[in-house]
């Protein structure tokens, strides 16, 4: 193990599930507002997962008011995040499911994982 | 004021206890070691000479082994390859400071710096190469349409016509880019690690592996 793995070490998060792009995820967020803090949930499809260590982050893609998309790129392992679930596992071709940003209404569906059809 | 020199590790980020992501470097400063002092009678000004890394005496010409040899400075290492200081730097300092070091002594960043302070940090910058202008000043090149040929990464013009009659001195020109001495300041001390190892946030110039000179600020931060 090298030194920069070594001190990236202590950052990790043991505690993060196992969720792969296609994935809908419910990330718990903390945020401040002024001087109070709340958790917020973002529920989404994770389109990347970008594993870099420490660095390491993933995408959450989640239609919002409006219909409007709203993509939130999460560090994996920040302390402001206080729990991830995996809501619905998908059935996905790609790492990065990019396309489903041109896709909406029925285009937009995920098969679930492990499932035959 | 006084430094230590650092091999550059490399590049990660830490969370802080608020929950901020922040970019680190990670320098590691284990094993300088004093390896002369200039002096006001003998040089004409003070300065420590401090020695860094490693290098096989094998590789040496006895010229540079002499050097060593007088002040009993050769090392060795565990398996029993004798090595001396590859890197040999000067930091300038007062008599008075001189004056508490020993030549032969030992130290490393942890001896020298805490968390939260600044430093300056020198390295040598990445080199690039022989560039042009838009790599090496951020020129804006030219238009890629309108019926623009053969002109796309040129500066445009260096100057006026009849008066001044010349190119000025310093034109941003293309040429060599990187592969310089860099000075990056005020750069924040986030963590000492054991080992001498620094965590210092932002980037520190050179690539990784590279020497870096830490010092104590030049400006003083209000």
């Amino acid at each position: 193990m090298n030194v920069l793995q070594q001190i990236e070490k202590k950052y990790l998060r043991q505690d993060i599930p196992e969720f792969r792009a296609g994935d809908t995820v419910r990330v718990h967020v903390q945020i401040r507002e002024g001087e109070k803090t709340r958790i917020q949930p973002f529920e989404g499809i994770c389109l990347r997962r970008h594993n870099a260590g420490a660095q390491s982050t993933f995408t959450v893609r989640k239609r919002g008011a409006g219909g409007i998309g709203v993509e939130r790129i999460f560090p994996t392992h920040s302390p402001l995040i206080k729990e991830i679930e995996v809501v619905r596992t998908g059935r996905v071709r790609q790492a990065r499911i990019y396309y489903m940003r041109q896709r909406s209404g029925k285009a937009a569906r995920i098969r679930e994982r492990g499932q035959f059809r | 004021m006084q430094g230590v020199l650092g091999e550059k590790v490399g590049m990660t980020a830490i969370f802080e206890e608020g929950g901020r992501q922040i970019p680190v470097t990670v320098v590691r400063t284990l094993g300088n070691r004093v390896v002369g002092k200039r002096t006001q009678e003998k040089d004409g000004y003070t300065a420590l000479i401090v020695g860094f890394g490693e290098r096989r005496v094998k590789r040496l010409t006895k010229p540079e082994l002499g050097f060593f040899e007088k002040q009993g400075l050769v090392e060795e290492r565990q398996d029993g390859t004798r090595i001396v200081k590859r890197h040999i730097r000067e930091f300038r300092i007062s008599a008075e400071e001189l004056a508490a070091y020993e030549v032969g002594q030992s130290f490393d960043g942890a001896t020298l710096f805490k968390s939260g302070e600044r430093v300056d940090v020198t390295g040598t910058s990445k080199g690039r190469g022989f560039t042009g202008v838009m790599k090496r000043h951020n020129f804006s090149g030219g238009k890629a349409t309108h019926g623009v040929h053969e002109y796309f990464r040129h500066g445009g013009s260096l100057g006026a016509c009849t008066y001044p009659a010349r190119v000025f001195k310093n034109k941003k020109m293309p040429g060599q880019h990187g592969n310089k001495r860099v000075t990056q300041q005020g750069l924040t001390i986030i963590d000492v690690l054991e080992d001498g190892l620094l965590l210092v946030k932002g980037n520190v110039p050179g690539p990784n592996g590279g020497l870096l000179q830490i010092r104590r600020p030049v400006k003083q931060r209000r």
